[in-house]
C-alpha cells in the first residue's frame, strides 16, 4: 500500500497556504492529521500531486474561550481537546466525542478541522458541531467568511468549503446544562453504527429551556434535528416527549446497508442510542 | 534424610523443567525489538516484488500488456504466467491434491488473484509499475453460493479439470465439484433416524474467516548461482515441506536449497501452505540474480492467502425420550474457494471433521463432506485448530443445543448422559478413533460448580420473567461447552502431507561442559518453543532449561518435521525431544557405570546424576559424563553425546476441555457483553503452566473474534467486503473479557512425558461457548440456532425475528 | 520524484536520510535507518504495530510520511532501554507473559510507555482504553494489561523511594 508521488509543502502561515492552494488548484490537496487522507492515498483513491500541510501553521493549533465563545484552531488535535480542562468546562460535550473517536494513536494526530472538514459521514465532530450550533471559519482567495456547521455539509464528502478555501478556525457559545454523545460502535476504532449528540438545559423549575440533538452517519451527512430539538423544547423532556422527539428525529435518517448492518437495524438502533443519549443529556441537565 | 530430600528438590527445581512457569527465552530480543522477521531481512542488491491482482472474481485474461511497467525506470522485469509456463511453474500442487495458478493462465477466478509479478528496485517503484500493467478482461459469471454449484446454469470455474471424473480425493460428480468424503455407517444411521423416539435436525454453518496474524506472509528467495545454492527466507510453519516442494517445484536438487524460517509473528495456519509469492520470489531470484523480498499487504492477506473454515453443516441427531444419544448424521457442504488448498493430511480431505461425535459417547454415526469450487479466495485452512476439528467441535456442539431443546432438557445434563465415560478409554469412536484417554465428568463437574451453574440458571430464568414483564431490556445467555479434540498428526501409516510421513524430529547435541543444544522440525510463531522445548529436556537429561539452546526453522542445520500447526509440536516434536533425551540417557548411563567402575545395571538416574544404587555418596552428574565423554577414551562407547530422535506417533492426542461462558446481551442494539468466562482444559502433563495459560488467553480472544464478528465475506459478485482491518473484527483490548482459567491433568497414555498439547483448544472450545451463549439467550424465546458470527445486528434480527422488538 | 533530506532526531541521536516525499516513517525507518523494532502490520492505521512516540505523542508511523517528522523526537522500542537495563515495562512483560509472537510487542510497549507517562496511576480500564490502538493476535491482552499495571506499580515504588 503505497501512495502516488506528490511534492510536499509546509507553509507557515494561512496566506501562505493559500497562495500555494491557489497556484497548485486542483492538483493540491490540504492534509491535517492525516489519518483520513493517507489511507486513501495509499488505496490510491487520491493521488494528489501536491500536499499542503497545516501542521507547520502555529496559529491554527490553539483552543480560546472568553466570554462565553469558544474558538478552536482547525489543527487542533482530538487529544488536545480531551486535554483541555478549559475545553471542558466550557463544552465537555467535545471531551466525551473525542474520546469515542478512533484510538489513542489517531487521536493525537487527527485534527478537528480535518475531522469536520473532509464530510465523511462516518465522522463524529460534524453531529456535535450542528448540536453545538458551530460556526466554521473559512479562509479563501477572496478572504474570510463564515458558515453555519448546519448549513456546511451537502452530500458525503462534499461541503460548502470551496476547493480554494482552507478551513481554519471553529467558533461557538459555551454551552450549560446537560450533555451527551451516544455512540454504538463495533469495537475501538470504528465509526458509528448510529451516534446522537444532545445538550438539554433545564430550567429551575424543570422545563426544558434549550435543547440541541444531532445525530452522527444515519444519512451522508451529519443530521441536526430541528424539529426533535424544538419538540423537547416546548414540551419538557418526559418519556412520552422523548419518544416523540426520536420519532421525529427518525424521520430524518436514511442510514444504508454496509457491514455494520442493514439499514432496518440502524433505524432500530439509531432510535435506541438516540433515546439513551437524551435521557443522559437530561439527567446531566 | 530430610537434608537429602531437600536436596533433590532443589535440584530438581534448579533443572527449569516440567511444570515449571519458566519464563520465556525468546522475549529478551522480542521486547527490545529485536525479533528478526522476514520483513526484517535486508541483502545487498535486493530488488522487491508486487502483485498484479484481479479485481474481478471470474474472468478471463483477454491480454496483459506490460510495457508501459517495463519502461519505468527501476522496473527490472515483469513476470506473468507466459513467463513462468517454460518452467512448468505457472501452476503449483496444493498440499491438498489439488493445483493452484502462480499467476492467472488464461483467467482470474476470484477476487485478488495473482495476474502478473512485478520486480523492481524497491516497493515503491513495484507498486507504481502494478499500476502501470494493463490487463484486460472479459468478465465471466460469478459462482459464489456453493448450493448453486451444480445448478444446470451454473459457470464452470475450474475448465483445467471440467472433463476429470477422479481427483485427488476419488471420483467428482460435476466440474465445480471436487470431492466427496464419506466416513462410518450410513445405513445404519438413517435406520436409527427413521426409527428413533427424538431426532433433532439444524444446519449449522461455520462462517468464513480468516487466520489474519499480525505479520503477514512473505518470502525472500537469493539465489546464488555462483555456488548453485537458493536460500529461501520465509513465514513458513513447515520450513523442510517447503524445501522439498521447492526442490520439486523448481528442479533445483533438495541439497541445494536452503529454507529459513525466521521469527514468524504468529501463524494461526495461515502459514502453513504454499503460495504464488513465495514461488514468484524464487523465480525472480533466478531470472535476475540477485535476492527478491515479497511481502503481502494484509488487504492482499485477507483477500488471496488462507482462508478457513466455511462449512456448511447439515446434521441430525437421534436420542431416546430421556436424552441417551442414539446416532448421529451430518452431511457437510464445504466451500473451497477457487482451489482446494487446504493442508490436511493426504487421506482426509475434510480433514479431521470425523471427530464430529466429540466428547459423546454415540453408538453409530455417519458422515459425509462435499467439497465445492467457488469464486472465492482459495484455501480450508486449519485456523488454529487441528485440521477441521473446530468446525466438527462446533457442529456437535450446536447439536447437543439443538437435541436439548427438541427434549426440553437441561444442556449440562444432557451432555453428562451421553460423555464418553472414564472407564471406556481408550475408546473406539462410530467414526473410526481411537480416543487415548479422557475424564469428561470429572472435569464439567468440576466447571459447573466453579462458575456457580444451578444458581446462574435460576438468575436467567428469573430474568427472563422481568424482561417478559418489561423490566428489562437485557437476556442472560449460558454458552456450555466440552470439547474433544484430536491434535497431534501424526501416525505415519495414517497421515501424510504430499506423501512426507507427519512424523517429527529433535537432534541434541551435549557440549563438553555439560550445556546442550537441540534443534527440532518444528518452528515455533510465538508458542515459546525454546523454552518448553528446554523444560521437556531438561527434566530427561538433568541439564538446566537454561543451560539448552533451542533452534528450529533452518533446513540446513534442523533435522527434517513437518512443521508447526494442528497443535502437532508438543505431541509430536515434543515427543521427539523426550526421546532423544532418553537415548543420551542410555548412553550416559553406560558412560557414569564405566567412570563409577560399577555395573550399568547398578546405577540408577536421579533428577541429574546417575547413582550407585545403595551408595547415594557415589554418582556422576550429566555435566561431568559430558565432560568425560569427550575427555575420555571409553571402552566400547564412541567419543561424544548426541542423539537423534525421529518420533512416528503410535496415536493422536486428545485433549479436551469444559468451557462455560455467561454473556448478558441487549436485545435492542444487539451489543453482547462477556460477563464471564471460565476455561477449563486438560492437555494433559503440562510443561509450562504459564504458557498453557498464555495459549488459553489468546485462543479465547480469537474464539471472541470470530463468535462475535470476524468473517471474509463476499457480495453476490465476488467481491470480498471485509478486506481491511476496519472491517474483519478483530477486538482490542477494550472488547476482550478476562479469562479465568482451570485445569485438570488427565496424561496422554502414549505419550512419552503425556502431554497433549493446548494451544487451539481454546479456539476450538471458545467459538461453540461464545456462540452457545447467544442462542441459550433465546432459547427461552423459541430460538433454536441462529447462525455466526453475532455481530450486532445480526443478534438484533434474531430478535426481531423472535419477536421481541414488540 | 526527488528525494529531500530529512533529518530526524531518533532514540536520542540526530540523523539525516535522503525520501522521496511520500515515503513512509516506518520505511525509513526500518529500511534506512535499519530500525527493525517498529513492524507493519494492517498499514491502515488500525493494529498500531508500527507505533513509535514523536515529541511526546504515540503514532503509527504507516500513517505519517518521514518528510511530516523533520526535525522532530522520534522514541522507537530500541530508545527505550538497553540490553544491560531493560526499561521496566520490558521487565514487567517478560515476567507477566505479556507476550507471544512478539510481533506487536514494540509498538504496544512503545505505546504504554507514553500512556504509564501521562498516567502514572492507571486503573485496568484506563489501560484498557490507552492500548485500543494496538492489536494482538496472540495474548488475548489480560497478560499485557497485567503487566503494564505491574509497571506502574513499580515505577511508582521506585518514585517513590527516591
Amino acid at each position: 500500500m503505497i501512495t502516488g508521488n506528490f511534492e510536499y509543502h509546509q507553509p507557515s502561515s494561512v496566506p501562505e497556504a493559500l497562495a500555494l492552494l491557489s497556484d497548485l488548484g486542483d492538483e493540491a490537496r490540504v492534509i491535517a492529521g492525516g489519518h483520513s487522507l493517507i489511507p486513501t492515498m495509499k488505496l490510491r483513491l487520491a493521488m494528489p500531486e501536491h500536499l499542503i500541510d497545516l501542521q507547520g501553521i502555529k496559529e491554527l493549533k490553539n483552543i480560546d474561550v472568553s466570554n462565553g465563545e469558544v474558538r478552536i484552531g482547525a489543527m487542533t488535535t482530538q487529544a488536545e481537546l480531551i486535554g483541555s480542562d478549559e475545553l471542558f468546562q466550557a463544552a465537555p460535550i467535545i471531551r466525551e466525542t473525542a474520546l469515542q473517536i478512533a484510538d489513542p494513536q489517531v487521536r493525537y494526530m487527527g485534527t478537528i478541522g480535518g475531522n469536520v472538514a473532509n464530510g465523511d459521514p462516518g465522522n463524529d465532530m460534524p453531529a456535535v458541531m450542528q448540536c453545538l450550533d458551530a460556526t466554521f471559519l473559512l479562509q479563501g482567495p477572496d478572504g474570510e467568511r463564515s458558515v453555519a456547521a448546519r448549513e456546511f455539509y451537502e452530500a458525503a464528502y462534499f461541503t460548502a468549503r470551496d476547493e480554494l478555501e482552507i478551513l481554519t478556525e471553529i467558533r461557538f457559545s459555551a454551552c450549560e446544562g446537560g450533555y451527551s454523545y451516544g455512540k454504538q460502535k463495533r469495537k475501538i476504532g470504528d465509526y458509528a453504527t448510529a451516534a446522537a449528540a444532545v445538550l438539554l438545559t433545564k430550567g429551575a423549575d424543570g422545563s426544558c429551556t434549550a435543547a440541541s440533538i444531532a445525530l452522527t452517519n444515519l444519512a451522508d451527512t451529519p443530521l441536526y434535528c430541528a424539529d426533535a430539538s424544538s419538540h423537547l423544547q416546548s414540551n419538557g423532556v418526559s418519556e412520552d416527549s422523548i419518544a416523540s422527539a426520536v420519532a421525529s428525529a427518525m424521520e430524518q435518517i436514511e442510514p444504508v446497508d454496509d457491514n455494520r448492518g442493514p439499514a432496518e437495524f440502524k433505524k432500530h438502533a439509531a432510535a435506541i442510542i438516540l433515546t439513551s443519549t437524551i435521557r443522559q443529556a437530561w439527567a446531566r441537565a | 534424610m530430610s537434608a537429602t530430600a531437600e536436596t533433590v528438590q532443589d535440584r530438581k527445581a534448579a533443572l527449569k523443567g516440567l511444570g515449571t512457569s519458566r519464563k520465556r527465552v525468546e522475549d529478551a530480543r522480542f521486547t527490545q525489538g529485536k525479533g528478526n522477521y522476514v520483513d526484517d531481512i535486508k541483502l545487498p542488491d535486493m530488488l522487491f516484488g508486487d502483485f498484479v491482482r484481479s479485481q474481478h472474481a471470474h474472468a478471463r485474461v483477454i491480454s496483459i500488456d506490460t510495457s508501459a511497467a517495463m519502461a519505468l525506470p527501476g522496473v527490472v522485469a515483469v513476470l506473468t504466467a507466459a513467463d513462468l509456463e517454460p518452467l512448468n511453474l505457472h501452476w503449483m500442487p496444493t498440499l491438498a491434491g489439488d493445483k493452484q495458478m502462480v499467476l492467472a493462465d488464461g483467467k482470474v477466478l476470484f477476487q485478488g488473484q495473482e495476474v502478473a509479478f512485478v520486480i523492481a528496485e524497491d516497493r515503491y517503484i513495484a507498486a507504481d509499475a502494478v499500476d502501470l500493467v494493463q490487463v484486460k478482461y472479459e468478465e465471466l459469471p460469478v459462482l459464489v453460493d456453493p448450493f448453486k454449484a451444480e445448478l444446470p446454469d451454473a459457470p464452470i470455474l475450474r475448465e483445467d479439470i471440467a472433463d476429470a471424473k477422479e481427483g485427488a480425493h476419488g471420483a467428482r460428480r460435476h466440474p465445480n465439484h471436487i470431492f466427496t468424503w464419506e466416513q462410518g455407517d450410513k445405513p445404519g444411521t438413517e435406520a436409527i433416524l427413521s426409527e428413533a423416539p427424538v431426532v433433532a435436525e439444524e444446519m449449522v454453518y461455520y462462517h468464513r474467516t480468516h487466520p489474519c496474524p499480525m505479520e503477514t506472509c512473505g518470502s525472500v528467495a537469493s539465489m546464488d548461482k555462483v555456488n548453485g545454492k537458493l536460500t529461501l527466507w520465509g513465514t513458513f510453519q513447515a520450513p523442510h515441506v517447503v524445501r522439498t516442494v521447492a526442490s520439486l517445484l523448481s528442479g533445483i536438487a533438495e541439497h541445494n536449497i536452503r529454507v529459513v524460517s525466521p521469527d514468524i509473528g504468529g501463524g494461526f495456519g495461515n502459514k502453513v501452505g504454499v503460495y504464488p509469492g513465495y514461488v514468484c520470489s524464487i523465480v525472480a531470484s533466478i531470472v535476475t540474480g540477485k535476492p527478491v523480498k515479497w511481502v503481502e499487504d494484509r488487504m492482499e492477506n485477507l483477500s488471496s492467502t488462507a482462508f478457513a473454515r466455511d462449512y456448511w453443516m447439515n446434521g441430525k441427531i437421534a436420542a431416546t425420550e430421556d436424552g441417551k444419544i442414539l446416532g448421529l448424521w451430518c452431511h457437510t457442504t464445504a466451500d473451497h474457494g477457487a482451489f482446494d488448498a487446504c493442508a490436511d493430511p493426504t487421506k482426509y480431505p475434510a480433514g479431521f471433521m470425523n471427530i464430529c461425535t466429540g466428547s459423546y459417547d454415540i453408538p453409530t454415526a455417519y458422515l459425509a463432506v462435499d467439497g465445492i469450487y467457488t469464486n472465492k479466495a482459495p484455501g480450508g485452512v486449519a485456523y488454529r485448530c487441528s485440521f477441521r476439528v473446530t468446525e466438527a467441535a462446533y457442529f456437535i456442539e450446536r447439536m447437543i443445543e439443538v437435541l436439548a431443546i427438541k427434549l426440553n432438557m437441561d444442556a449440562a445434563e444432557l451432555r453428562a448422559k451421553n460423555f464418553i465415560r472414564k472407564e471406556q478409554f481408550p475408546y473406539q469412536s462410530a467414526l473410526g478413533w481411537e480416543y487415548d484417554s479422557g475424564d469428561y465428568h470429572t472435569a464439567w463437574n468440576k466447571a459447573l460448580e466453579a462458575v456457580g451453574y444451578k444458581e446462574l440458571r435460576e438468575e436467567q430464568a428469573k430474568q427472563v420473567e422481568e424482561f417478559k414483564a418489561g423490566n428489562t431490556r437485557k437476556l442472560m445467555g449460558i454458552g456450555l461447552c466440552h470439547f474433544t479434540e484430536i491434535v497431534g498428526a501424526g501416525p505415519v501409516k495414517n497421515c501424510d502431507i504430499l506423501g512426507m510421513g507427519m512424523f517429527d524430529s529433535c537432534e541434541i547435541r551435549i557440549h563438553p561442559t555439560g550445556s546442550a543444544l537441540a534443534r527440532l522440525g518444528t518452528i515455533s510463531q510465538g508458542q515459546g518453543h525454546a523454552t518448553t522445548f528446554a523444560q521437556i529436556l531438561a527434566t530427561e537429561i538433568g541439564i538446566s532449561a537454561d543451560d539448552i539452546t533451542i533452534e528450529e526453522g533452518d533446513t540446513d542445520t534442523a533435522p527434517y518435521g513437518l512443521g508447526t500447526y494442528g497443535s502437532r509440536s508438543t505431541p509430536v516434536a515434543g515427543a521427539a525431544t523426550a526421546m532423544a533425551g532418553r537415548k543420551i540417557r542410555a548412553k550416559a548411563q553406560m558412560i557414569a557405570a564405566y567412570l563409577l567402575e560399577v555395573h550399568d545395571n547398578d546405577i540408577e538416574w536421579e533428577v541429574d546424576r546417575f547413582v550407585v544404587k545403595g551408595a547415594p555418596e557415589r554418582f556422576k552428574t550429566m555435566k561431568e559424563i559430558a565432560f568425560a565423554s569427550y575427555t575420555q577414551a571409553i571402552p566400547g562407547v564412541e567419543p561424544g553425546l548426541e542423539a537423534v530422535s525421529y518420533y512416528d506417533p503410535p496415536n493422536m492426542t486428545y485433549p479436551f476441555g469444559a468451557y462455560i461462558c455467561v454473556m448478558d446481551i441487549d436485545v435492542d442494539t444487539g451489543v453482547s457483553d462477556v460477563r464471564k468466562f471460565y476455561a477449563l482444559d486438560d492437555c494433559g502433563t503440562r510443561i509450562n503452566p504459564m504458557i498453557i495459560e498464555g495459549q488459553v488467553h489468546g485462543g479465547l480472544t480469537e474464539a471472541l473474534a470470530i463468535a462475535m464478528g470476524q468473517e471474509i465475506a463476499y457480495d453476490e459478485l465476488g467481491n470480498i467486503k471485509t478486506g481491511t482491518l476496519m472491517d474483519f473484527f478483530i477486538p482490542t483490548s477494550w472488547e476482550t473479557p478476562n479469562y479465568q482459567t482451570d485445569f485438570t491433568e488427565t496424561p496422554s497414555p502414549h505419550h512419552p512425558i503425556g502431554a497433549k498439547g493446548v494451544g487451539e483448544s481454546p479456539n476450538v472450545g471458545g467459538v461453540p461457548a461464545f456462540s452457545n451463549a447467544i442462542n441459550d439467550a433465546f432459547r427461552a424465546f423459541g430460538l433454536t440456532h441462529t447462525h455466526m458470527p453475532h455481530d450486532h445486528w445480526r443478534v438484533w434480527k434474531t430478535a426481531n425475528k423472535l419477536g421481541l422488538h414488540g | 520524484m526527488s528525494k529531500q533530506t530529512i533529518t530526524l532526531n531518533v532514540n536520542g541521536s540526530s540523523v539525516s536520510t535522503e525520501a522521496e516525499p511520500r515515503e513512509l516513517l516506518i520505511h525509513v525507518l526500518r529500511e534506512q535507518l535499519e530500525i527493525t523494532g517498529p513492524h507493519i502490520g494492517c498499514e491502515t492505521s488500525h493494529c498500531g504495530a508500527c507505533t513509535v512516540e514523536i515529541d511526546g505523542m504515540s503514532v503509527k508511523s504507516c500513517t505519517l510520511f518521514a518528510v511530516q517528522a523533520q526535525g522532530k523526537e522520534i522514541t522507537t522500542i530500541e530508545g527505550l532501554g538497553d540490553p544491560d537495563k531493560l526499561h521496566v515495562l520490558q521487565e514487567k512483560f517478560k515476567e507477566h507473559h505479556g507476550l507471544q509472537c512478539g510481533y506487536c510487542t514494540p509498538g504496544m510497549i512503545t505505546r504504554a510507555h507514553r500512556l504509564l507517562e501521562e498516567n502514572p496511576n492507571p486503573t485496568e480500564e484506563d489501560v484498557r482504553f490507552g492500548i485500543a490502538g494496538n492489536l494482538c493476535r496472540c495474548t488475548g491482552y489480560q497478560n499485557i494489561v497485567k503487566a503494564v499495571l505491574a509497571a506502574a506499580d513499580e515505577l511508582n515504588q521506585s518514585e517513590t523511594a527516591a
